[in-house]
C-alpha cells in the first residue's frame, strides 16, 4: 500500500486521461461522420442516412464494422512496412494534444507551461504521416496528393502560429490554463478579431478540408494520399482527420472563445465542460457548413491566399499587438 | 490485348480466376449474420460510369431518389475503398481491360451490379454488325444483380441495391424501416 501511495500523482493521472481521450476521439469521430452526412443531406435537400436506427443513428457504427471486415490490400510495389505504419502515424499525434487541453477548470491532464507550442508541434506531425502514406503507396496519385498536402501545410502553419502568438502576447503565457483563465474578463476573440479569423481560416486549410481539400481532390487525384488504402487503414486516416478537426476547434475555443467560461447552465452540474463542447462543436459545424457551401479552390489560389494575404496580415496584427502590449 | 480479347471471346478469363470466398476457418453464426447485415447496409459504390446510364446513377445519389437513406451514397473514387461496382453503361473492348482491373483492385467482399441493357446483354448493340461492344459485362466479371432498362429508372437501381442487400443477408429489409418526417 505504501508503495502505491508514494507513486507520483501523474502516474495515475496520465493513463486515466489517455483512456478517456481515446474514447473521446472515437466517439467524436462517430458523431462527426454522422453529422457530416446528415448535414450534407439537409443542405442538398436530401434526408441523409435514414434507415439504420432512428434517423440513421447507427449508420456510422455499421460502416465501421463493415470497414473492419474488408480485406486489407498492400500493393505489390509498395513499401510494406511504411505503408502499414502510416495510418497509425496519422492517428497517434492527433490524440496527444488532448493531454494539455483544458476542458474544464479541473479537467486537464497536465498543464505544461508551453501548452500552445506542444499542441502545434503535435498537430503538424500529421503531415509526416500523410507524406509517408503517399510515398509508401508507390502510386502517382498518392504521391501528388502527399506533395500537395506538405506544401499546403507549410504555407498555412505560419499564419496559425502567428495568430496564436498574438493571443499569447496579450495574455503573456504559453500555458493553456493561463490563457483560458485570463478570458474570465473578456474573450480574446473580442480583443483579437483578426487573429481569430486568420486562425480559423488557416486551420480549416490545415485539416485538409474543403474548400482546401486539394490533397484528396477527387476530380483530379482519385482519392489523393489514401488512394491505395482499404478497410480499416483508410478509416484510421478519416479518424485522424476528424480528430484533427476537433483539435483545431478546441484550440480556437480555448484561445479565442473563452474556453470553459460561460454563465452557469440551469440543469447541469458541470456546465463548464458543456460550454467548452458546445463552442467546439459550433466551430466544427461551421467547418461542415464551409465544406458543403464552397467549391474547391485552385492550387495557386490556395498558396497565394496564404502567402499574400494571411501571412502579411497576421504579421501586421502581431506587430500592432506587440506595440499595444508594450505601451 | 489480342490475347485478352481472345479470352473474352472464349470466356476463358472467367474460368481462370477463382472468386470464391473461403471465409474464416471458425464460424460464428451470429457474428457472421451481424457482419452480413452491416455489409449490406453500407454499400459504398465506386465513382465509375461508362455511358448514358451513369446519368441515372448520379440521379440516385441526388435529392429526389437519395440513396443516402440506405447508406449507399458514399461514392468512393478509389476502388480500394468501395464495396459495389455499378457497371453503368456500354462496355466496349477498349474499356474491358479497365473494368477488369478496377474489379480486381477492389478488396473482398465485393459485389457488382450490371445496370442497363448494355451491361446486362449488350442492349441496342447486340446486333450482327457489332464488332466492338462486349455483350454483357458478365463475360468479364461475375455479376450479382442485373438491372434491365435503357436506361433503368433510378427507382430500378434502388431496387437493384435492395436486391443486393437481400442477396447478402438472405432476407429483404422492409423499406422504409422508419417513418420519414
Ligand atoms: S442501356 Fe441504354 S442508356 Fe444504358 S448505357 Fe446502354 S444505351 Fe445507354
Amino acid at each position: 500500500m505504501d508503495f502505491i501511495a508514494n507513486l507520483p500523482p501523474h502516474f495515475f493521472r496520465i493513463p486515466i486521461a489517455l483512456t478517456l481521450v481515446i474514447s473521446l476521439v472515437f466517439i467524436n469521430a462517430l458523431i462527426m461522420v454522422y453529422l457530416e452526412r446528415k448535414i450534407a443531406g439537409h443542405m442538398q435537400f436530401r434526408l441523409g442516412p435514414m434507415e439504420v436506427g432512428w434517423h440513421g443513428l447507427l449508420q456510422t457504427a455499421i460502416d465501421a464494422v463493415k470497414l473492419m471486415s474488408k480485406q486489407l490490400i498492400v500493393p505489390d510495389k509498395a513499401h510494406t512496412r511504411l505503408f502499414r505504419i502510416a495510418p497509425l502515424l496519422a492517428f497517434t499525434p492527433a490524440v496527444l494534444p488532448f493531454a494539455v487541453m483544458p476542458f474544464a477548470p479541473n479537467l486537464q491532464a497536465v498543464d505544461i507551461n508551453i501548452g500552445v507550442i506542444f499542441i502545434i508541434a503535435m498537430a503538424s506531425l500529421n503531415v509526416m504521416a500523410i507524406f509517408v502514406a503517399g510515398w509508401a503507396s508507390n502510386n502517382k496519385y498518392a504521391l501528388l496528393g502527399a506533395m500537395r498536402s506538405v506544401s499546403q501545410n507549410i504555407a498555412y502553419e505560419i499564419p496559425v502560429l502567428l495568430s496564436l502568438l498574438s493571443a499569447v502576447f496579450v495574455v503573456g503565457s504559453f500555458s493553456l490554463g493561463d490563457i483560458v483563465g485570463y478570458q474570465g474578463k473578456i474573450w480574446l476573440f473580442i480583443v483579437q478579431p483578426l487573429a481569430f479569423l486568420i486562425y480559423f481560416v488557416s486551420s480549416v486549410a490545415e485539416t485538409n478540408r474543403a474548400p482546401f481539400d486539394l490533397p484528396e481532390a477527387e476530380s483530379e487525384l482519385t482519392a489523393g494520399f489514401h488512394t491505395e488504402y482499404s478497410g480499416m487503414a483508410f478509416a484510421l486516416f478519416f479518424l485522424g482527420e476528424y480528430t484533427e478537426m476537433f483539435v483545431v476547434s478546441s484550440i480556437a475555443t480555448a484561445v479565442f472563445l473563452g474556453g470553459w467560461h460561460g454563465f452557469p447552465l440551469p440543469f447541469f452540474e458541470y456546465s463548464s465542460v458543456v460550454w467548452f463542447l458546445l463552442k467546439t462543436y459550433f466551430l466544427m459545424f461551421l467547418m461542415i457548413w464551409f465544406r458543403w457551401t464552397f467549391p474547391r479552390v485552385r492550387f495557386d489560389q490556395l498558396l497565394n491566399f496564404s502567402w499574400k494575404y494571411l501571412i502579411p496580415f497576421s504579421l501586421v496584427n502581431l506587430l500592432i499587438t506587440a506595440v499595444v502590449v508594450k505601451l | 490485348m489480342e490475347k485478352f480479347i481472345e479470352n473474352i471471346k472464349t470466356g476463358a478469363l472467367r474460368e481462370t480466376q477463382d472468386y470464391s470466398d473461403q471465409g474464416l476457418v471458425l464460424k460464428f453464426a451470429q457474428a457472421e449474420t451481424l457482419l452480413k447485415h452491416c455489409q449490406a447496409n453500407s454499400l459504398w459504390p465506386m465513382t465509375f460510369g461508362i455511358a448514358c446510364c451513369a446519368i441515372e446513377m448520379m440521379s440516385v445519389g441526388m435529392a429526389r431518389f437519395d440513396a443516402s437513406r440506405y447508406g449507399a451514397e458514399v461514392f468512393r473514387p478509389s476502388p480500394r475503398q468501395s464495396d459495389v461496382m455499378i457497371v453503368a453503361g456500354t462496355v466496349n473492348k477498349k474499356m474491358a481491360e479497365t473494368v477488369v482491373t478496377l474489379y480486381e483492385q477492389m478488396p473482398e467482399p465485393k459485389w457488382v451490379i450490371a445496370m442497363g441493357n448494355c451491361a446486362v446483354s449488350g442492349g441496342p448493340f447486340a446486333i450482327e454488325e457489332n464488332y466492338t461492344v462486349i455483350e454483357g459485362v458478365d463475360k468479364l466479371i461475375p455479376v450479382d444483380v442485373y438491372v434491365p432498362g435503357c436506361p433503368p429508372r433510378p427507382e430500378a437501381l434502388l431496387e437493384g441495391i435492395f436486391k443486393l442487400q437481400e442477396k447478402i443477408t438472405g432476407k429483404r429489409h422492409p423499406f422504409p424501416q422508419n417513418r420519414h418526417p
